[in-house]
């Protein structure tokens, strides 16, 4: 496979146009309608939508029920909050209610996290609300390669599907194939495989923890890097097995703690008997502050994890046990 | 174009068949056959059916919390209507739904909805789906006067104006939201005059007369099939009874409101209507109706009792689709 470089958020768009090629029942609802889109594929394809995240949501709702494959784009993830009623009442349940007559294969997608100095509104990593519904997948690539093969999937997919897109990943580069590809739902990856202990990370954390990794293969301590992907569904069995080998787990999240994707991930561990047998140490969790994302940024670093903390937080978990 | 005498007599039947499902499913509810909560459409039977009647088997229609009467005017099917109600395996959506989520993709109907204002969007997206697809198909919105005070009344209309969407927004105005009078409400009694504000007509018309009602649809329905938008068509309306059948529910609306009301009863100004325009309809010819209707509607009890339960693990089916 012929590999080039590209940026995470150049991957995320070549996913959407590679597909909207492909399938031309799809469409992209958005409050800007990005020209280069506009040129390829027609202002009924390409709408550019009143800031009524509501509305265009619900719209999605519609038209992906009435045989069209939409995909929104919400932007910046706090926009979607004023169209909560619209994902929570209505696109995650709106199959099942109906008894499965019919199927709503929508993308949502929206940037996600901090370090931006964009404060509260505008930072924000709310991904375990979702995942506390049923009727959602959820995505969250770290890599371009993982942005474009999830984005395909998930526009491919017949269920409504939310795409987290870490806000400071955009301008990260990775290689992608020249070739069509996808990564499927539901797997996760191991991002580099060690024996002492397993830190499963999500989006930006991924790179701060193999940062982290490199810091402390210095000091002979091998950690393996796990990042799930997809928040729903989730792999268990990788993360499982991965403890299961190393015996000690650190979970890193941009987000806050409490009920959090970190909190579902210790507990999956947990519950397992066999991943809990094999542990040597309590488990530890290393994520933002639990409070709203503060603008000035020695506020902001002071509130969220970083390679530091992830260190100290392997180490913490090594002394334990 | 007025309706054609046929389709009267099909209208009169729709909207007798509407009357006595729900007389028949707020029987069973009250005996427990029926569970949770259920909201009946009696005496705004003409709105729906004068909707409908005006469609074609592929246009769309969504519907709120009140759907029976939708379902019924666009063509569903009785039996899955009530053992839907009974929740049983064989009803429209297995048993998940209920009353307030009936719903038949495949005659256009996209479901009733429990969230007031939930539908508005939903359907400007069948709207746009109709656009795209270019094939004449018009979407259509039944909603209250409650749901008008909703932001997805104002976020909805203006999107289906700006982009000229083949829709048609019903509001069945009949004047309360639950226990709360719209003229507490509505800083303006019509709803009707909000389209000024998207550039796009507003019609109001008499909810209790069919034809009335059928005639504005038409015409709302030519002008959106002809690419030129949607019409915003409020029907003056009022329900018979409570804003649900639940036993003991409060309803403070005047007594002498409703009795006004029933004196306007939509399914006897069509009879009345009938035997005016041809002289010569009869009460034994609207009898042999009735009996018809009944017969459909205690034959959809028998096929709901003769359902079975969904296995209790069916609950986890239908999460996602494949
Ligand atoms: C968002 C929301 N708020 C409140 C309710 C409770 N509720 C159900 S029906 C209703 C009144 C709706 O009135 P209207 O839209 O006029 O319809 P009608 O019942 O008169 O047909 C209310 C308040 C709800 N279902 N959804």
């Amino acid at each position: 496979m012929s590999m080039r470089e590209i940026s995470y958020g150049r991957a995320g768009m070549e996913a959407l146009v590679e597909e909207m090629r492909r399938d031309p029942t799809t469409l992209h609802l958005a409050t800007d309608a990005p020209p280069s889109l506009v040129e390829e594929f027609g202002e009924a394809r390409i709408r550019a939508t009143p800031i009524a995240e509501n509305a265009f949501s619900g719209i999605a709702i519609g038209a992906a029920g009435s045989g069209l494959r939409p995909i929104v784009n919400w932007s910046m993830v706090t926009f979607c909050f004023v169209a909560m009623d619209q994902i929570v009442n209505q696109a995650s349940k709106i199959h099942y209610m109906f008894g499965g007559q019919q199927t709503f294969p929508i993308v949502f997608r929206s940037s996600v996290g901090g370090g931006t100095s964009l404060a509260a509104q505008h930072s924000q990593s709310p991904y375990s609300m979702f995942m506390n519904l049923a009727g959602l997948k959820l995505i969250l690539p770290s890599t371009p390669y993982d942005m474009k093969g999830l984005l395909k999937s998930a526009i491919r997919d017949n269920n409504p599907v939310l795409s987290f897109e870490s806000t400071r990943l955009m301008g990260l580069k990775g290689e992608v194939p020249d070739e069509d590809y996808t990564v499927p739902l539901g797997v996760a990856d191991v991002k580099r495989t060690g024996s002492d202990i397993t830190v499963v990370a999500l989006a930006w954390l991924v790179h701060e923890a193999l940062a982290a990794a490199e810091e402390l293969e210095k000091e002979g301590v091998s950690v393996e890097v796990v990042d799930p992907r997809t928040l729903f569904p989730m792999d268990n069995e990788t993360i499982r097995a991965s403890v299961q080998k190393t015996g000690r787990l650190v979970i890193a999240d941009e987000a806050g703690p409490t009920a959090g994707a970190s909190a579902e991930i210790a507990a999956l561990v947990t519950e397992d008997p066999a991943t809990f047998k094999a542990m040597k140490a309590p488990l530890k969790r290393v994520c933002a502050l639990q409070v709203p994302i503060p603008y000035s940024p020695d506020l902001e670093n002071h509130v969220f994890p970083d390679r530091n903390r992830i260190i100290a937080g392997i180490r913490e978990v090594m002394a334990a046990g | 174009m007025p309706a054609s005498p046929e389709l009267q007599r099909q209208m009169l039947r729709q909207m007798q068949t509407i009357r006595r499902f729900e007389e028949r499913a707020s029987d069973d509810y009250q005996n427990g056959a029926i569970y949770g909560v259920v909201h009946c459409y009696i005496g705004e039977e003409a709105v729906a059916v004068g909707v409908c009647s005006a469609l074609n088997n592929d246009d769309q229609i969504i519907s709120n919390h009140r759907g029976h009467g939708h379902c019924i005017a666009k063509g569903a099917d009785l039996n899955r209507m009530m053992a839907e109600l009974y929740g049983r395996q064989d009803g429209y959506c297995k048993g998940k739904g209920g009353s307030m989520h009936i719903a038949d993709f495949s005659i256009g109907m996209l479901g009733a909805n429990g969230i007031v204002g939930g539908g508005l969007s939903i359907v400007t997206g069948a709207g746009l789906a109709a656009q795209m697809a270019g094939q004449g198909r018009v979407a259509v919105c039944f909603f209250g006067d409650g749901a008008s005070n909703a932001g997805s009344f104002h976020e909805s209309l203006n999107i289906a104006a700006s982009w000229k969407l083949p829709m048609l927004y019903v509001c069945e105005h009949n004047s309360w939201a639950a226990n709360t009078s719209s003229v507490m409400t509505h800083a303006q009694t019509d709803v009707a005059g909000r389209a000024a504000g998207y550039g796009i007509p507003g019609v109001v018309v008499d909810g209790n007369d069919v034809l009335a009602v059928y005639e504005a649809a038409t015409e709302a329905v030519a002008r959106a099939r002809a690419g030129e938008g949607p019409t915003l068509l409020e029907c003056k309306t009022y329900r018979w009874r409570a804003h649900t059948e639940r036993p003991g529910a409060v309803d403070p609306r005047p007594a002498e409101e409703i009795a006004s009301w029933m004196a306007r009863d939509p399914i006897q100004k069509l009879v009345d209507d009938l035997k005016q325009q041809q002289g010569q309809y009869s009460d034994a010819e609207f009898q042999a109706l009735d009996d018809d209707v009944m017969a459909a509607v205690e034959a959809s009890v028998a096929f709901a009792e003769a359902s079975p339960f969904p296995a209790p693990e069916a609950a986890l089916d239908d999460v996602f689709a494949d």
